[in-house]
């Protein structure tokens, strides 16, 4: 196995990348992200259940620069994953595998996404 | 009419050792976290900035901790079963493969049980 070294299909190395294939794999790279920020809910409820003293401290990283970066980067994350995420469901029920209309929808995720991330990040008061 | 061959049928699920379960759980859950959430995101940017006294009383409220208690449910579901195909899918070494299995869950059970015991506890007002 070791000995021989050859690339390995899909030769994503001159593989032009695409619409649909960098969704794809976004889909995969914002779920992981996401993940992670499970992880930093756990820690804010955990926070608030112990005392106001956690409580304010978790708040004081949240609206740091550093904090407020993380969550645009989470928000942008989840309303991407969300939107994908809808569109593999109705993959899944047989609708929209068009090539036409698995890029219209690609588009619009994206477009969607970066729309209601800024309306959330202003409301929000983190822009 | 099925092309699978009668002794296919029988063993039923093939190497997998499985049948439609983990993928199903992960619509389901998909399908759940559409409306919760939205709802969590409205809910996060309605307290931005509140104080202390202001989130608990929020997250006191039964619907909002019934809301909240369904949504780390399926986030960490949801979560497990996506992050095991991805290990799956790039992990090549078996004992690897296994040992970031088992991390993942006992990690996500941890966490969600924890965030969970804690909306209790603001909730009962421990």
């Amino acid at each position: 196995m070791e000995s021989v070294k050859r690339p390995l299909s899909p030769h994503l190395q001159i593989y032009k990348p695409q619409l649909t294939s960098i969704l794809s794999i976004t889909h995969r790279g914002t779920g992981i992200f996401l993940s992670l920020g499970a992880l930093l809910l756990t820690c804010w409820l955990v926070g608030l259940a112990t005392g106001e003293e956690a409580f304010n401290s978790l708040q004081l990283h949240a609206s740091a620069w550093y904090g407020k970066i993380g969550l645009a980067a989470f928000v942008f994350s989840f309303y991407f994953h969300l939107g994908n995420g809808i569109r593999h469901l109705f993959w899944d029920a047989g609708k929209g595998l068009e090539i036409t209309t698995v890029y219209k929808t690609g588009y619009a995720c994206i477009a969607i996404s970066i729309i209601l991330s800024i309306i959330t990040l202003f409301l929000g008061g983190t822009i | 009419m099925s092309l699978r061959s009668p002794i296919g049928r029988v063993r039923g699920l093939g190497s997998a050792k499985e049948g439609v379960h983990h993928w199903w759980s992960q619509r389901l859950t998909a399908l759940a976290l559409v409306p919760l959430s939205l709802w969590f995101i409205y809910s996060l940017v309605m307290v931005t900035g509140a104080d202390y006294a202001t989130v608990v009383a929020w997250l006191a409220n039964p619907l909002h901790a019934v809301l909240m208690l369904l949504f780390i449910i399926s986030l960490y579901y949801h979560a497990a079963l996506g992050l095991q195909v991805v290990i799956e899918d790039y992990i090549d070494s078996e004992w690897q493969k296994i040992a970031c299995l088992i991390l993942v869950k006992f990690l996500a059970l941890l966490a969600g049980l924890s965030a969970a015991i804690a909306v209790l506890k603001v909730y009962l007002g421990l």
